[in-house]
Parts: structure tokens; C-alpha cells; sequence
């Protein structure tokens, strides 16, 4: 059996999924069967992340039994399979994406896609790189331009930047209930930008933001388009070239992965023109004692020996959306988004944070609850099995908008059923009279 | 519901939790030398500002300001009582090495009501690891605190 599915494998069914359909998507996910504290595991943490199917467990240890090598390394035929997994599994990766395969470059996750591109910016502005590096030149005078909503790795990364060269650091603002100000980012996004980075959709709010409009407004200003794509490549189509974004980022343990792969996506005249970030072996044509001289993209950014199982692994867990369906998935988890909102939204003292019912979100809602705090309605779903994430979720700037230190948070992915939602809901009925929280 | 929750947010706690002692900070006393202490956990967000008043070997006053779960409110609101109406430095040093080390016994040591007062019903915390951290953020403000008014 092929590692690597080929193109052809790939049916794509048309029925919208249902309970049914679920109930055997959790056969190939062994961990969601197990008990926790005398019930049923209910997992609702795909948003931090995945759980994975058998077949992506058994692609990382049939690399280790079968083909492990060094990659783009060594003549002997091991080392040659090990390479074609590897770059197949680039090519999988970039297809669900929209995108070639030498405009994937692989990442420990998201995190680390973002540092690589501030980065790379900033050797470009020490004067590394070619002459066409230029364009990457960040300086004082110059904007970036980031939301309020921000994860913490599509924030701090550009914060860093900032500081290094001098540039400055601006914000579009989100509104009361989270949604972002689209009327403030015609005037925040203007001349001096740079660059324009946001998230595809909230790992907080669960919208999904206009990033069409946030996209031309960039390259309408000369300026740069990344995306965070953490939340979205997992959950709803994305295509790269449609939507013309010029970097994206996002991790495989959000979407069915293992731990240790993510991806930056750039395009490739972009990436070509980049200097690179890390630096060492397999990065390199010509090496002396006073220089070398680089690869092309994507091996350009790839030093070092690389993620090569999990590039496998993630290469088959693609396999497994595209065969469930990615539009298939956004509509079950929007059907789940939808359900988890109404009934949050009907329980005594709970504020769900995002947009309300009747507007377009993913399936995740994060929510305060008043009189107790995030932390122990972790532990109280917790004892009845339910895997909930409390907390700040990386995302400090946007909880002190909403006048909050920390939220609960329940997100659902492809293998959750309308059950797992409905016993959480009835979990959190009554969070507050077991803390004896006053109306 | 399993007894183990019960456990945990025992009703002492749950009742620490709402009427917190000593929080609102107060200046020291005059006469009295302050010591202060922030303490943040940054996994959760929750704070803590305490403030010791001592007379020489004596702690006199106690008071805090903070925001956190349940557990954190709580233990800030039963080291308050132990401190209240007065303590020597060596005797709340020695409470607070007992407290962290009935919370990090993961269920071993049963906590002595005789030292601890209501910080006794802590023991159900060590048996949820990622919990001690919360139960310890006023207690390790107090050990700093006393430090910082020596
Ligand atoms: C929106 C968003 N951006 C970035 C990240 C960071 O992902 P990772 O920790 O895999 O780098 C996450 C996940 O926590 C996320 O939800």
C-alpha cells in the first residue's frame, strides 16, 4: 500500500454527514473510545488539537519499520524512497491547499512558520539575501499591520519584527462582541503597511473573518497578505490561489496530524526571493570557508534533517479530509457550531464570546459563565469526561478587550456527534448551582 | 458525579471562595515594616497582589487583591485566617512548607487540621496536579512578601 495516496483514490462523497456517518468516523480514531473518570471520553479540544486516525498512526510507524532514511541525502535505495515519501507528501499537502508543491515549506507548526517569515524579513532588511530581496526591507517609518484577535504566534512574531527594525506595529480593532472592524482597517491598512497579517478564522470568537476584502486591501497598499491558517486549513476548503493570499501558515496536529509538522505556504516567486531563516546542512549548493550559496524554495528554508515521518503521516491525514470531504466537514461542524451556540446561549449567566446564533461560525464557541471561573468549569466537565480548554488560548489582547482574564472553550471537529454536544450542554447546566454561583 | 469533585471543591472552599478573607489590599499598620508580593500564573491568567505587615519577628496584618478559579480565591482566603490576629515569621514559614507539601503528596500526606486550620481541606488539590499551582499562588506570594519586608 502506497504511503502516499495518489489523486485517484480520492472520491468525494456527496451527502451531508450525518450522526450516523460519525458514529463511524470514531472507528478509525482509536484514543476516542477510551474512558476518562468513569465516562465516555467527549472530546471538544480539537481547536488546541486533533486526535488522529489509525491510518495516520500506522503511516509514522510503517515509515520507521519500511523506509527510514536521511532525506535529499545518499545514493542507497532507502534513502531514495524515504526522499519520495517525503516530497510526495509535499505535493499531497500543497494540493489540499491549492497550492505547488514548491511552495510548501515544512515547519515544526504554524508557530515556527511565523518566525521563519519575520525572520527571513529581517535578514532582509540586515542586507542578506539578493537583490530581489529587497522587497522584504522592513524600516522605521513602516507599518505591520496585525488584528485584535490575533493568536499570540501571529502576534508576537510581527511585535519581535517591530522592534528589530524599527517599524511599527498596528492593530485593527475588533468591536464589543469580538467581530473585526472592518470600517477601522480601510484607514489602519494604508501606504506605510508592509505587511497585513490575520487569522482565517478566530481560535477564540470561531468567526471567520473577511479575508477576501483584508486580502485586497494589502495588495491594494503595496503591502503583504499572511494568513493564519491554524483554524481554517482544518476545517473549511481553502485555496491559496483563489483567494491570492501571499503566505499562509497552519499546523498538522489541528487537522488529523501528528505533533512536530506544519507548513508555510508562500508563493513562489515570494519564497525564491526570500533569504533564508535557519541555516546549515541541506540548504546549500556551494559551501566555502567565507560563504555558501543557497537552494531555491522550499528546500532553501529546510535546514537540517527534517520531519520526515510526520510529513508522511500528515500526507495520509490530508488523505482522510479530502476523502470525508472538507466541505462535507465545514458543514457538520457548522451544524455543531450552530447547535453548541443556541444552547449555550439558553443557559443562566453565559456569555458566548463571538458572533451570536444565526451568524457563520466554526464549530468551536468559547463562552464566560458569570460567578465561575473558566478553571473550574474545566475541572467540573473534566469529571464527567469532557475535554474542554479554559483558559486565555493564547489570546491575551483580545480577552482583555472583552473584559475577561480567561474563557472555557468547546471545539468540535469531524468526529464529534450532536450527542457529545447535547451532553456538554447538559454538563453545563449545572456548572453554577454545583459552585453555588448567585444570579 | 463521581465523589472525587466533591473531593476537591469541598464546601469549606466553596465558601473561601465567595467570602473571601482579607482581600481588598490595605496599607501596613503604621509602626509596621510592608512586604509585597505579585504572583502570576500564566497558564491561566489568574493574579495575586499580597501584603504582609511585620513588627520585628511578628506578622501582623494580611490583605490581597487578585482574580483566579475558585481554588486560587480560596487558598488566599484560608492563609488569611492563619495570619490574622498575628504570626511569627518561623511559625507561617513552616505552615507553608506543610501546605506545599500536602498539595504536592498527590493524595499521601493527609493535611493535620491542627497546623492548617480550613487550608486542611486542601488535600483533595494534590490529587490534580495541574490544580496545586492555583492552590500555591497566595502562599508563595506570602513567602515572597516576607522576604521583601525583611
Ligand atoms: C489561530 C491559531 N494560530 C496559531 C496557533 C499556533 O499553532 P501551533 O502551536 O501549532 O504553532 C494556533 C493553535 O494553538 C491557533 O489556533
Amino acid at each position: 500500500m502506497p504511503v502516499v495516496p495518489t489523486p485517484t483514490t480520492l472520491t468525494e462523497a456527496t451527502a451531508a454527514i450525518d450522526d450516523r456517518e460519525v458514529s463511524h468516523i470514531r472507528n478509525d480514531f482509536p484514543i476516542l473510545a477510551q474512558q476518562v473518570n468513569d465516562n465516555g471520553l467527549v472530546y471538544l479540544d480539537s481547536g488546541a488539537t486533533s486526535q488522529n486516525p489509525l491510518s495516520v498512526i500506522e503511516a509514522e510507524q510503517e515509515f520507521y519499520e519500511q523506509r527510514n532514511a536521511a532525506v535529499h541525502r545518499g545514493a542507497h535505495s532507502l534513502a531514495v524512497g524515504a526522499t519520495d515519501v517525503f516530497e510526495e507528501a509535499r505535493e499531497a499537502v500543497a494540493r489540499f491547499i491549492g497550492a505547488r508543491s514548491n511552495e510548501v515549506v515544512w515547519t515544526a507548526n504554524a508557530t515556527e512558520a511565523l518566525n521563519l517569515l519575520t525572520y527571513s524579513f529581517s535578514n532582509a532588511t540586515a542586507g542578506r539575501g539578493s537583490d530581489d530581496s529587497r522587497r522584504f526591507v522592513v524600516q522605521p517609518g513602516d507599518e505591520i499591520v496585525v488584528t485584535e484577535m490575533e493568536h499570540h504566534a501571529n502576534l508576537i512574531p510581527w511585535q519581535e519584527l517591530a522592534f528589530r527594525t524599527g517599524a511599527t506595529l498596528r492593530y485593527i480593532p475588533v468591536d464589543d462582541d469580538g467581530a473585526l472592524r472592518m470600517d477601522e482597517a480601510a484607514a489602519v491598512i494604508n501606504e506605510a503597511t508592509k505587511v497585513v497579517a490575520f487569522t482565517h478564522a478566530s481560535n477564540v470568537l470561531g468567526c471567520i473573518n473577511p479575508v477576501e476584502e483584508l486580502i485586497a486591501l494589502a495588495h491594494a497598499r503595496g503591502a503583504f497578505a499572511v494568513l493564519d491558517g491554524c483554524q481554517s486549513v482544518p476545517h473549511l476548503p481553502v485555496d491559496v490561489k483563489a483567494l491570492d493570499v501571499d503566505f499562509l501558515a497552519f499546523s498538522g496536529h489541528k487537522m488529523l496530524g501528528p505533533t512536530g509538522i506544519g507548513a508555510l505556504y508562500g508563493k513562489a516567486d515570494l519564497l525564491n526571493a526570500m533569504p533564508p531563516f535557519l541555516t546549515g546542512g541541506s540548504m546549500i549548493t556551494k559551501v566555502t570557508m567565507e560563504g555558501a550559496d543557497y537552494l531555491p524554495a522550499p528546500n532553501r528554508f529546510e535546514a537540517g534533517t527534517q520531519q520526515i515521518s510526520q510529513a508522511a503521516a500528515l500526507a495520509v491525514a490530508v488523505n482522510y479530509l479530502q476523502e470525508t470531504g472538507v466541505k462535507r466537514i465545514a458543514a457538520w461542524e457548522a451544524t455543531l457550531g450552530r447547535r453548541l451556540v443556541e444552547g449555550l446561549q439558553q443557559i443562566e449567566g453565559v456569555r458566548v464570546l463571538g458572533p451570536g446564533a444565526g451568524t457563520e461560525r466554526i464549530g468551536l464557541a468559547a463562552f464566560d459563565i458569570a460567578g465561575v471561573h473558566a478553571h473550574d468549569v474545566g475541572q467540573f466537565l473534566d469529571d464527567r469526561g469532557i475535554a474542554v480548554r479554559v483558559g486565555h488560548h493564547c489570546a491575551q489582547p483580545l480577552h482583555r478587550r472583552l473584559g475577561l482574564i480567561a474563557s472555557t472553550r468547546a471545539s468540535t471537529y469531524l468526529y464529534n456527534t450532536t450527542a457529545d454536544v447535547d451532553y456538554f450542554l447538559e454538563a453545563m447546566a449545572s456548572v453554577r448551582s454545583f459552585f453555588g454561583a448567585r444570579s | 458525579m463521581s465523589g472525587a469533585l466533591e473531593q476537591l471543591y469541598q464546601q469549606i472552599i466553596l465558601d473561601h471562595s465567595k467570602l473571601r478573607h482579607g482581600e481588598g489590599l490595605r496599607p501596613a499598620p503604621d509602626g509596621s515594616v510592608p512586604g509585597e508580593s505579585h504572583q502570576y500564573n500564566p497558564t491561566c491568567g489568574d493574579e495575586i497582589t499580597l501584603r504582609l505587615a511585620r513588627n520585628g519577628e511578628q506578622i501582623t496584618a494580611i490583605s490581597w487583591a487578585g482574580d483566579g478559579c475558585s481554588i486560587s480565591m480560596a487558598a488566599a482566603s484560608v492563609l488569611t485566617e492563619i495570619v490574622d490576629g498575628g504570626i511569627s515569621e518561623a511559625d507561617l514559614l513552616s505552615k507553608v512548607d506543610n501546605f506545599r507539601d500536602v498539595l504536592r503528596s498527590r493524595g499521601t500526606i493527609e493535611a493535620d487540621e491542627e497546623v492548617l486550620g480550613d487550608a486542611a481541606a486542601f488535600s483533595g488539590v494534590s490529587r490534580y496536579p495541574a490544580r496545586v499551582k492555583c492552590a500555591m499562588l497566595s502562599w508563595v506570594a506570602a513567602e515572597e512578601a516576607l522576604l521583601a519586608s525583611r
